[in-house]
Formats: C-alpha cells, sequence, structure tokens
C-alpha cells in the first residue's frame, strides 16, 4: 500500500503544486524518490520530529497548500496528538495525516510499534475524517481523494506491503460510502483496511457452505456511512464485523449502535483486537491470531468450524 | 505597498505603545481578568513588527505574516489590529462576551489572526510550514512571530528551531519575549540551565541579535540590518507589565484586571510618560 500511496501522490504532485509531503525520517520508496529529486522544496524531512511534522503541515495549510504527513501510524497521530487536534482538526485544515503501517503490522517491532486505537482517537475528534482503504486500489481512489479535497483534514490509515487486489469486481470508490465487493443475501461481512482479506477469505468459507454473501469494504470511518450499513443490516440475516482495531471506538461498536438505532433483526457477530496490548513476537498473523482474528478461529466462532 | 521602510519613527512609536497600553487598560474594565502583564511585555515588538518592518498593502492586509505564538499575548494584536481597522471598536468592546468573536486566546478564522495559539509551542512549526510555502511560492513574504520564554520550554519550539535554520528559513522573523517570569516564578530561579539563551539559538544556526524588548529603534534595528540567509532570533530583553510600576515583574499581573482604584493609577502613570 505504501508504494502504492507514494506513485498516487507522485501524479498528484506533478500536476498542482500546492501539493507536499512531509515526513519524519521514514519515506515510501519507489516513486517517492522522484517526488524528491523532482520537487525537492516539496519534499519535507523533518527528521525524528512528529510534531515539528504535523505543525509545518499545518502552517503550510494555512498559506494554500495541500500537505501530506507521513510516518508509521503510531508515530503521525499518537506522538503529535495535539497538534494533530488544535492545528489540523481545530482549525480545519485540510491536512493528510498518513499513518502507515497501522494495525499491528509491525508485529514482532513491539507494542510501541502497534496501532491498535486509531480509529476511536482520531475519530473523537470533530473535523477529522478517516479513510482506510482495504487494498491499493482503494489507496489509488483514497490518495486521489485526499490531494484534492477542501473538507479538513484526513487521517489514511495504511497497511505496509504485499497487500492483494480485493476490489477487482467492487462498485466505484465513493467518499463516505460503503462499496460493496461482493454481492450475496445471506451474510454481510464488513470490514476495512489489511485485514480485509481475512473477511474475503471468510466469505469464501460460506461460500462453500452454499451460503450468499457480501462483503463490504467499510474504508471511510469518519464520517461513516450509516445508511449504508443499515441497509446491510436490514437486507441479510447475519451480519459480521471484522477490524484490526481495539473493542471500543471502531467500526464494530459503531454497527452495534446503528443496529440498536434501527431494531435490526439480524445476528450480529464482531471481532475485534482485544482491549489489551500484545506481548509475543511473530508476524502479522500470529498478533492477529493471539486476540482471535485468525481466519481459524473467526469461522469457529461463526459457526464454520 | 509601504514599510519596510529603512527608518523608523520613535516618537511615534511610543505613542502608539502608550495608545496601546490604554487601550488594554479599558477593555481590562469590562472584564474579570485579563493577561496583560503579558501583553505589556511585548508591545513595543509588536508594535515595531507591525507599524515598522512588515509591509503594507493600499487595503490594510501586508504580503508579510504576523503569528502571534505566545497566544496569551494577543491582547496587544487585538489593538494593534483595531488600530488597522482589521478588527473594529465593537470586536474589541465585546471582548470574552458572547456577543464577541475575541477570546482570552487568539482564535483562527478571526480578522487578522493567523493562527489558534492558546497552546503553548505549536506557533514556530507553523511559521516554519508558512515560511515554506512563501519560499515555494516565491513570494517574498515574511513571518513574523512572538514566543514567550516559558515556551521555549516545549520540545515542539526546539523541533521546529532545528527545521527553521536546516531549511535556512531567512524569511523568518522570531522574537523571544524574554520577560524571565513564568507561573510559577522566575525562570532563572525555577531554571538555571534557562540561559544563556542566545547561545543556544546561535548554536543551533540562528541568526541572532540580544537587545532590549521595549527599545523599539533597537528592534528595528537589529531586523533591518541583519545578514539574512538563515532565521533570526530576537532575544529580547522585557519586564513584564512594562509601563505601569505596580504590575511590574509582579507574578500576579499576568492574568488580572486592575480595580478602579488600580486602574486610574495605572492611567496616571502612562498619561504622565508621554
Amino acid at each position: 500500500m505504501r508504494n502504492t500511496f507514494a506513485e498516487t501522490l507522485y501524479r498528484e504532485a506533478t500536476e498542482d503544486d500546492r501539493i507536499f509531503i512531509v515526513v519524519a525520517d521514514i519515506s515510501p520508496v519507489g516513486n517517492m524518490a522522484n517526488f524528491r529529486t523532482e520537487y525537492p522544496d516539496r519534499f519535507i524531512n523533518v527528521g525524528v520530529a512528529e510534531q515539528s511534522m504535523i505543525g509545518i503541515c499545518a502552517g503550510l495549510a494555512l498559506k494554500g497548500c495541500q500537505p501530506f504527513a507521513y510516518t508509521i501510524a503510531t508515530f503521525s497521530l499518537y506522538r503529535p496528538f495535539e497538534m494533530v487536534r488544535d492545528d489540523l482538526c481545530y482549525q480545519n485544515l485540510p491536512v493528510t495525516v498518513v499513518g502507515m503501517g497501522a494495525g499491528v503490522i509491525y508485529s514482532d517491532h513491539g507494542g510501541t510499534h502497534h496501532t491498535m486505537e486509531d480509529i476511536a482517537i482520531a475519530g473523537a475528534i470533530p473535523n477529522m475524517q478517516i479513510i482506510a482503504p482495504c487494498d491499493p486500489a482503494e489507496v489509488v481512489e483514497a490518495t486521489r481523494w485526499c490531494a484534492r479535497q477542501k473538507n479538513g483534514p484526513v487521517y489514511l490509515r495504511l497497511g505496509k506491503a504485499g497487500e492483494p487486489i480485493l476490489t477487482k469486481d467492487a462498485e466505484p470508490w465513493q467518499f463516505g460510502k460503503l462499496r460493496r465487493l461482493r454481492r450475496g443475501s445471506d451474510v454481510a461481512i464488513l470490514s476495512y483496511g489489511v485485514i480485509a482479506k481475512t473477511a474475503c477469505d471468510l466469505a469464501d468459507r460460506f461460500a462453500e457452505q452454499g451460503k450468499s454473501v457480501s462483503v463490504f469494504s467499510c474504508h471511510t470511518l469518519k464520517p461513516l456511512d450509516r445508511e449504508g450499513i443499515a441497509a446491510a443490516l436490514r437486507e441479510h440475516e447475519h451480519a459480521i464485523v471484522i477490524e484490526e482495531h481495539v473493542p471500543q471506538g471502531g467500526l464494530a461498536p459503531q454497527t452495534k449502535q446503528i443496529a440498536w438505532d434501527i431494531r435490526a433483526r439480524c445476528r450480529l457477530d464482531t471481532f475485534t483486537l482485544k482491549d489489551e496490548f500484545i506481548h509475543c513476537n511473530g508476524r502479522h498473523g500470529d498478533m492477529l491470531a493471539a486476540h482471535g482474528l485468525s481466519l481459524a478461529a473467526i469461522s469457529e466462532r461463526v459457526g464454520l468450524g | 505597498m509601504s514599510g519596510g521602510s529603512n527608518s523608523f519613527d520613535t516618537k511615534l512609536a511610543r505613542e502608539r505603545c502608550l495608545r496601546y497600553r490604554r487601550r488594554i487598560l479599558d477593555i481590562s474594565q469590562q472584564v474579570a481578568a485579563l493577561h496583560i502583564g503579558s501583553a505589556y511585555s511585548c508591545t513595543e515588538i509588536v508594535d515595531c513588527f507591525f507599524n515598522g518592518l512588515m509591509r503594507r498593502n493600499p487595503d490594510g492586509t501586508s504580503p508579510d505574516t504576523f503569528l502571534m505564538s505566545k497566544g496569551h499575548g494577543c491582547m496587544i494584536q487585538y489593538v494593534v489590529l483595531e488600530e488597522r481597522g482589521i478588527l473594529s471598536r465593537a470586536d474589541l468592546d465585546a471582548y470574552c462576551t458572547p456577543e464577541g468573536r475575541l477570546g482570552v486566546h487568539p482564535d483562527y478564522g478571526n480578522p487578522g489572526i493567523e493562527a489558534a495559539t492558546g497552546s503553548l509551542g505549536h506557533g514556530l512549526s507553523m511559521v516554519c510550514g508558512m515560511a515554506l510555502a512563501e519560499r515555494a511560492r516565491k513570494t517574498g513574504g515574511t513571518i513574523y512571530t512572538v514566543l514567550s520564554d516559558g515556551e521555549v520550554q516545549e520540545g515542539s519550539t526546539w523541533e521546529a528551531v532545528l527545521m527553521a535554520s536546516s531549511l535556512r528559513l531567512g524569511n523568518i522573523v522570531a522574537a523571544i519575549d524574554n520577560n524571565n517570569f513564568q507561573s510559577l516564578g522566575r525562570t532563572s530561579d525555577t531554571h538555571p540551565s534557562f540561559y544563556p539563551l542566545a547561545e543556544k539559538f546561535a548554536a543551533f544556526g540562528w541568526e541572532v541579535a540580544e537587545l532590549d524588548g521595549h527599545d523599539s529603534a533597537a528592534i528595528f534595528d537589529a531586523v533591518a540590518s541583519r545578514q539574512g540567509g538563515r532565521p533570526l532570533m530576537l532575544v529580547a530583553k522585557t519586564t513584564k507589565g512594562k509601563g505601569v510600576s505596580y504590575m511590574e515583574n509582579i507574578p500576579i499581573w499576568h492574568y488580572r484586571s486592575p480595580s478602579k482604584d488600580e486602574y486610574h493609577r495605572a492611567i496616571d502613570e502612562l498619561e504622565s510618560a508621554r
């Protein structure tokens, strides 16, 4: 995802000289090198200084530029939190805060590098918008949208590398709208970000059992498409939410709230990270499995064991 | 466009600063408290920036930018903007009332206010971003800012100090309102290692001038004669509450309104200084 982001932003920057990228000693490879070479005035590396990264983006935006702040998600959102809140959200500036490697992708780097609460934290701030693409194709759409929007700040939650394409036969991407990746009638699976791959795999297992399954990418977490989610809950007898985020403040509790508000009758299962830090080592999948987010564990809990 | 001249009428500056202090005193009688000491300590600096150094378009706006990083000092900015016609008399008369739009700290969106800086340590990074934008667009705009000395204790300030000089942002003119006071006492007592200050900025690659922050001519000359190519920091020695003897260097006047009697004494002192 990060390289797709870099390629897309480079293309946008060639057509719009208001686009800046401010990085904190971390840079996507590939076309970002071209960005740096061709537009050195618009590629700023603040070093290991994330508060300054956000503040400089705010200053650029106050002068009419369209900046992107870029580093690992924990450092782009948590470290400079007050700058994100005051400089970007309070002043409602069109700055995109890119959180790269969000969730627990930085597996064995430890809890300092796990971004487990970002949707809750970013989502709690007025004016903040949140996008979490599920595959590189959605990264293209989201990045392009971020580069052109003037609504206000965006938290763009990205994975890292090697994510498969999940949206080949999907509806067109639209900011703020639930996107149907597969159409079915029995089960609806809602997810976002990298773990949407697990949602697709789970859909395959349901299909093997003869169930008709819809899969949705809930790429825009704020503003949340409440009507779209309500429709999905009404149109299916079983709804499942899978997210790589703690139980509070993410898609799962918000979906439950919508279900309550509309008196939904479907079965609703939610799968999230636990409200616990992860102390084990291993790969991304091992982290997810430690919190019950493996395909096998989810399959068993929804009766596909 | 005018301003940015190579001379500065200090007699006029002195009259303006008396007028600004008096206007702030008047406003103080409308509210329970305001940051009077903090505004008085940077009155000459803000006056010199606005009225001596920043260039002026015919409509009163400027191609240069002023950002009050020490947001709690904004009362002096409000009265300068009022005199410029950018804020109205009604705006200042409605200070901190439900009908008004001006509060204790500067709020982005109000005329003449470039950023919301109620929280300290945010201003200088935003100044860097603004300076980068001006440089990239080749507008020639200079960004002026005033920091408090307490604000220099914020780690985020030092991130920006490092970046401003590393990026060679010669279009930044900053001043530290070095009144040596913060909420819990004299900075030299609570943080002896805070000093020397000028050397710290010089070591970070800034052009630095140490001066009396109430000497308008010195402020003007230091900026007008700067070498350029690097950001400039004025380490301005100031007196908190400057201009009213019973306020000077008394921490309680950081955030307080004078009583009726104190108000009249202050007015008498200001008038006798004319």
